[in-house]
């Protein structure tokens, strides 16, 4: 996520492929050029407002100044624009909220603010980084809905970063489902619930607690632990802990597949994954 | 803002009975008659029994307190017992001279003390960094006292550049502000400020490096902001508690100058303690330390105020 806006240390971090947004190579881009590209073109929601936003500025002045940074705009009109954009993101009285430091506000309220900060400059792409992470659940559902709004309101793209398979089919179109670093399964997101291919989805899908509260029934799990990112298994890093898993699976890493319907599976076996599905639905 | 301002204030009252407390007492743990320094060794007993009563020390110590601290809040420090004079009037004098030394002082190590410390803690482990993180340490480690003398050696014996001792010319003790004045003023200032800007400069470094590594310096990257606005961010975050630091810092230089005045023979307060602890004149002492010692609450109480002012997370 901080790589499409090359937040990484440079010194040290390689960096390797093409980055494209908005037709643009993000790494190629200048250090002015990418200046411009952060906050204006894209721009990014962290998991923990708390910590992402300067603690001795007041959230107005942090809005005000990334506009500024952006556009030849005077501070009075930079102002109305942030009052403006806190009525989109549904902060209560929101003058009083724009004097307020981060730490004065309560953790729902924050990620709005931190929203509202994200789109100052009306960008095209907005990153999102497990923004409902560290909120409680019902403020978590409040934060999603309003990111479905913004998205549909303003004609946003939205990548969502999470961990929390429902959060993610609340707000996305398509899904993309990674496995120690690697995309391992995306369709949309009607596809990818309903019929999932890659072993991994699978047994995510399974693990979720809806089934577990029958009585008598046991969670499902995924046996073992993810893989050292640093020494990932040679082949396909699911193969370890996939009950399919073959020789062949441990050769190699599986080249990305497309299947009917625009959706594309990194799998060996995805022969034996459609008949799966039908008996884990008969459940 | 105000109601802490009063409730801050408030709370200095008591330290300051305690200080006057201490101060009191200095004379009477002092081993030995305060009297004997004041009579002459063969005075009579009718005699000393007269300025006993004469100077109070025949009631309670507490009604000895008391009296003493009624005169010293309307201004009245005693008198000296070497020179005869109000000790308000010396105070008050060194005190004036003193400070202008310790502000010029100030004013120096903090600038270069927050230069070196932005410089090393923004560009850390970079060849700048080591230049400046070596002259940090330089700054804490080097006694002043022999740094003092080295400068004078220099500056003062080889290049006569600058006048070696005393404030002004012709032994003059009286500051003024004019040229001949300041070049006398050079040297000790610059021995008085390393220490404070060794300090400075390293809690900045340490400051800027922990600013850098929070999370909210990519989220200001990640808004688009340049190297320069982030770097302001980052100074506004530093500055409580740099301010904190120099704050106690300049307490020091108000008293703990005496190495350096003594060097230099600067008329402040550090020279006053000096002669005063030698000629064991106790009532100099005694209004000297709490001059002093008012000075470090009323600094202590200025820096925390400002301080609140800054930095918004305090609660106000």
């Amino acid at each position: 996520m901080r790589a499409v806006m090359r937040l990484n240390p440079e010194d040290r971090s390689k960096m390797g492929g093409r980055i494209v947004a908005g037709g643009q190579d993000v790494t190629r881009m200048s250090r002015r050029r990418l200046n411009r590209f952060r906050g204006a073109e894209a721009a990014m929601i962290f998991q923990e407002p708390l910590l992402a936003l300067d603690p001795v500025y007041t959230i107005g002045m942090q809005i005000v100044e990334t506009i500024r940074v952006h556009e030849r705009i005077s501070r009075a009109d930079a102002w109305a624009r942030a009052l403006d954009l806190f009525e989109r993101v549904q902060i209560p009285s929101p003058e009083r909220r724009l004097n307020a430091y981060p730490h004065e506000l309560s953790g729902g309220m924050r990620q709005r603010a931190m929203i509202a900060l994200a789109l100052a400059c009306w960008p095209q792409l907005l990153l999102a980084d497990e923004p409902t992470t560290a909120l409680d659940a019902s403020v978590q559902i409040q934060v999603l809905l309003l990111l479905r709004q913004l998205q549909r309101d303003l004609g946003l793209s939205i990548i969502f970063v999470t961990h929390d398979i429902g959060a993610a089919v609340e707000v996305a179109d398509r899904i993309a489902v990674m496995y120690a670093g690697r995309i391992v399964e995306e369709a949309s997101a009607r596809d990818l619930i309903n019929t999932p291919r890659h072993p991994y989805t699978i047994g995510l899908l399974k693990s979720r607690t809806h089934d577990a509260m029958v009585k008598e029934h046991k969670l499902d799990t995924i046996p073992g632990a993810p893989p050292d990112l640093a020494n990932l298994p040679e082949g396909c890093a699911f193969a370890p802990r996939c009950y399919l898993a073959q020789d062949a699976c441990r050769r190699g890493v599986p080249d990305l597949q497309q299947l009917e319907g625009g959706r594309t599976v990194r799998c060996r076996r995805i022969d034996r994954t459609a008949p799966e599905l039908r008996s884990a639905a008969a459940q | 803002m105000f109601a802490y301002a009063i409730q801050r204030i408030l709370y200095t009252l008591p330290v300051m009975l305690g200080v006057s407390v201490v101060c009191f007492a200095l004379v009477h743990i002092a081993p030995g008659d305060p009297l004997i320094s004041i009579l002459p060794p063969d005075a009579s007993s009718e005699l000393q029994e007269r300025l006993r009563i004469l100077y109070g020390f025949d009631r309670s110590y507490v009604e000895q307190f008391f009296m003493w601290l009624a005169r010293v809040l309307q201004g009245d420090l005693g008198t000296s017992i070497a020179s005869g004079r109000s000790v308000t009037l010396e105070v008050s004098r060194a005190v004036g001279n003193t400070l202008m030394l310790a502000a010029v002082a100030t004013v120096l190590g903090f600038t270069l003390g927050c230069l070196f410390g932005f410089v090393a803690g923004y560009f850390s482990n970079s060849p700048l960094d080591k230049l400046a993180s070596a002259a940090a340490v330089f700054g804490v480690s080097v006694p002043h006292y022999w740094l003092g003398i080295v400068l004078v050696i220099v500056f003062s014996v080889g290049l006569g550049w600058f006048p070696s001792s005393g404030a002004g010319p012709g032994g003059s003790a009286n500051w003024r502000f004019d040229y001949e004045h300041a070049l006398y003023l050079v040297l000790p200032a610059i021995t008085m400020a390393v220490i404070p800007m060794g300090i400075v400069a390293r809690t900045v470094r340490a400051l800027v490096a922990d600013i850098l590594a929070q999370e909210f310096v990519i989220g200001l990257r990640a808004r688009g902001l340049g190297q320069f606005h982030v770097f302001l961010h980052v100074v506004k975050n530093a500055a409580p508690t740099a301010l904190a630091v120099m704050g106690v810092q300049m307490g020091y230089l108000l008293g703990g100058s005496i190495l350096i005045e003594v060097v230099f023979s600067w008329p402040g307060t550090g020279m006053l303690l000096n002669t005063a602890i030698f000629q064991r004149d106790l009532p100099l002492l005694q209004g000297t330390i709490l001059v002093l010692a008012t000075f470090f609450v009323v600094l202590n109480l200025l820096v925390d105020l400002l301080q609140t002012a800054l930095d918004p997370r305090i609660k106000r």
